[in-house]
């Protein structure tokens, strides 16, 4: 008898939480709802812990507005394929969400975006943001449209014990790509088990691929991809030949991983779980966010990963000036352009980016703050001790083309990377195939010999 | 003079209408508007993201001038060829046939284990393909515990590793189909042509194929366009690599649709896919008609 009524009751329980999942919300209370798009995955929590505090505080404030999160659950790429699909309809855009730097200016053109200028100046706040950050939110028609979060850079990482075991001087400052090539070879020497300097390339690593690889080695031999003057992209160029030609070096002398090892999307989790805890790894090239793996709470946590860790940036090709290069990207929160109450979102969003928020979030995912606030803020100095050398980049880092053309000319290049170390193109043959394929994508009128 | 249609005959067709509206909603729908997109330049972002304009066929003759295209269609083809109209539809007619004669526990274990591998849903199976066909996968430890050579599978062989994936997790739906149609023979057939001196293969050849055609046909349909729809499986395993070794066309419209944005051109994949499904449908229901005298 009570076995029956347990089952009855649970059963009744059950048809409640379907039926109030169904059910859009309670009407009765509230008279607002702010729907806040965001990224959230297993090595990615900091942002959702953000902005359910952010949450909290403004409904608290707001007492009539209930804050709905709504975390998407997937990779970089996959996250801005979903905030698309739902941005292109009313019905499904978000008020607030997370958008990357790179996407802005196409979805600006997209008309997704909501112009943030004239919320902008009503908020003391904004004057804390770094000038290079407030850049990254900029469309084409000089209206902002997004507002930082945080940004990174990229540098060499490397595994002190190996380096050390192989006699190479620490702190390792390789001043040119031949001192890396260099070093590379008296590792392999010293023990051929360990990968002694990986570059990410081919396709499997997407846009990892030219973040933290190609991209570090051409903006080092003075070349560029896309020429900001003439707003053109530069084909022809002796720069994207020498640096096929280095990654080239790297795979053929077997100083970075197999190419099929390369290939597989998932490598990046290898080069932090497995090879550089382990002591297979000597050197990467990897963002400003590294540590966020490794500290206490990461996916890949290495309790005394500070004492096994260094960091170097990467060199010119010949060490001219100004003698390193970094890549940044960073991610934004928007507000979306079809929003019914476009106050209440951007006073969510500031709510979110306020210092205590920005803090804990740049602290959390291992970011270089944006707000001045931020960055004084021992908290965050402290934070890991890679701060301050990650940091010193900013003043020679470089943002991505982001044309909306730019997805494209980057997956042409991730090709060029992957036909030169699976050997099937050398790389004169490849950046031929390159500028062939750019003068396809944008029109050859857009292209300029450099 | 033929009678005047009355409400009643009209009444008649009432209840199929629900049936007709879902059919048109749910699948002339999304093929209307993928045809309809790809002769635009739908973007998933950029400024023709909200109001695409009309371009005409371009979609298309870009299509026929990418060179990707007909290794895609290639691919495409020797994966439908090779995974289901060969590997699916062989082994499982095979299995089919072997079950009826081995002990019933074996027949049991076999079939549970077949199944199994179908039963499970497609992005979980792609994933145990993928633990065992990379490079520190299940099938290399097997190898190295044998003393032979590894090898990276899903590099150096992208589109067997995918195909042997396919055969494995669709090889009961076959086995399924056949052993129901086996079991529909009347075995006094076949005995009337054990007694004219009939060996057991030709039995099987003269026999027992010819009355299950019809089977053998929707079995074929059935099986060749779920392949060529194919999508999650080659995703997570090779995501169409390397160098594009393995991007069949529902890989190929995925890249375009979604990675580059290109909404138009994705669905300008999509829709002739859909024709080549069409093909294959019209080939099988021709070889299901000449299969009723």
């Amino acid at each position: 008898m009570r076995r029956r009524a347990l089952k009855t009751m649970s059963l009744i329980a059950s048809a409640v939480i379907i039926l109030t999942a169904c059910s859009p919300g309670d009407p009765g209370n509230t008279s607002t709802t702010l729907k806040v798009a965001y990224q959230k995955t297993d090595s990615f929590t900091a942002l959702d812990t953000m902005l359910q505090a952010a949450k909290q505080e403004f409904e608290a404030a707001n007492r009539d507005v209930t804050v709905e999160l709504q975390p998407i659950q997937a990779n970089d790429d996959d996250y801005g394929t979903k905030l698309a699909l739902a941005l292109r309809s009313p019905s499904t855009a978000p008020d607030v969400f997370y958008e990357d730097t790179f996407k802005i200016r196409s979805d600006v053109d997209a008309g997704y975006l909501l112009k943030l200028d004239s919320h902008l100046e009503g908020w003391e706040e904004w004057d804390t943001f770094e000038d290079g950050a407030k850049a990254a939110g900029r469309a084409d028609d000089g209206g902002t449209y997004a507002v930082p979060l945080g940004t990174d850079t990229r540098a060499i990482w490397y595994n002190r014990k190996v380096l050390e075991a192989a006699g190479v001087a620490l702190p390792w400052e390789p001043r040119s790509w031949q001192d890396i090539l260099d070093t590379a070879r008296k590792i392999k020497a010293n023990d051929p088990t360990v990968i002694p300097f990986n570059m990410y390339a081919g396709k499997g690593t997407g846009e990892g691929t030219v973040m933290q690889s190609f991209y570090e080695v051409l903006y080092g031999t003075g070349s560029t991809l896309y020429d900001e003057e003439t707003k053109k992209w530069v084909v022809g160029s002796a720069g994207f030949r020498d640096s096929l030609a280095f990654l080239k070096t790297l795979y053929d002398e077997q100083l970075a991983v197999s190419p099929a090892e390369a290939l597989d999307a998932n490598v990046w989790k290898k080069v932090f779980g497995e090879w550089f805890p382990e002591g297979k790894l000597g050197a990467t090239v990897e963002g400003s966010y590294a540590p966020s793996f490794w500290q206490d709470g990461g996916s890949y946590a290495w309790p005394g990963y500070e004492q096994e860790i260094g960091v170097a940036p990467f060199p010119t090709q010949n060490g001219q000036p100004p003698g390193a290069v970094s890549m940044s990207g960073g991610w934004t929160l928007a507000v979306g352009a079809g929003t019914k109450e476009p106050d209440l979102a951007f006073r969510f969003l500031t709510t979110a980016l306020n210092e205590k928020n920005s803090l804990a979030f740049t602290v959390e995912s291992s970011q270089i703050a944006v707000r001045k606030d931020v960055a004084a803020d021992p908290g965050y100095l402290d934070a890991n001790p890679f701060v301050r050398d990650v940091s010193k980049l900013v003043p020679v880092t470089r943002y991505r083309p982001a044309t909306a053309d730019y997805p494209r000319i980057s997956a042409a290049v991730q090709e060029a990377t992957e036909a030169v170390i699976t050997g099937t193109r050398s790389p004169g043959e490849a950046a031929a195939e390159y500028d062939a394929a750019v003068a396809d994508i944008v029109g050859g009128d857009k292209t300029v010999r450099k | 003079m033929q009678p005047p249609v009355t409400a009643r005959q009209l009444l008649r067709y009432l209840p199929v209408l629900p049936a007709v509206l879902l059919l048109l909603v749910f699948l002339a729908g999304p093929v209307l508007w993928a045809f309809q997109a790809s002769l635009t330049d739908a973007g998933l972002t950029g400024r023709s993201a909200r109001n695409p304009s009309w371009v005409g066929l371009e979609n298309y003759q870009r299509l026929f001038a990418d060179p990707v295209f007909p290794l895609s269609v290639l691919l495409t083809v020797v994966f439908v060829a090779g995974s289901a109209v060969v590997g699916q539809n062989l082994l499982g007619l095979a299995l089919a046939v072997l079950m009826r004669r081995a002990r019933p526990a074996v027949s049991a274990a076999v079939g549970t284990t077949v199944v199994a591998a179908w039963v499970l849903p497609e992005i979980v199976a792609a994933f145990a393909a993928y633990a065992y066909f990379s490079g520190d996968g299940t099938l290399n430890q097997l190898l190295g515990r044998l003393g032979l050579a590894r090898q990276d599978w899903l590099y150096a062989f992208p589109m067997m590793a995918v195909m042997l994936a396919n055969v494995w997790r669709g090889t009961a739906f076959s086995m399924l189909v056949y052993r129901a149609a086996l079991n529909e023979v009347p075995a006094e057939v076949s005995e009337a042509a054990q007694v004219d001196g009939a060996h057991g293969w030709q039995r099987f050849a003269f026999i027992t194929l010819p009355m299950i055609r019809g089977s053998i046909a929707t079995n074929l349909m059935l099986i060749t366009l779920q392949t060529l729809a194919v999508f999650t499986l080659v995703w997570v395993m090779t995501a169409g690599g390397p160098a594009n070794a393995s991007t069949t066309l529902p890989v190929l419209a995925y890249l375009e649709a979604f990675k580059f944005g290109d909404i138009g051109y994705g669905t300008a994949v999509a829709s002739v896919l859909i024709l080549i499904g069409a093909v294959f449908g019209l080939v099988y229901i021709r070889l299901l008609r000449e299969t009723r005298p």
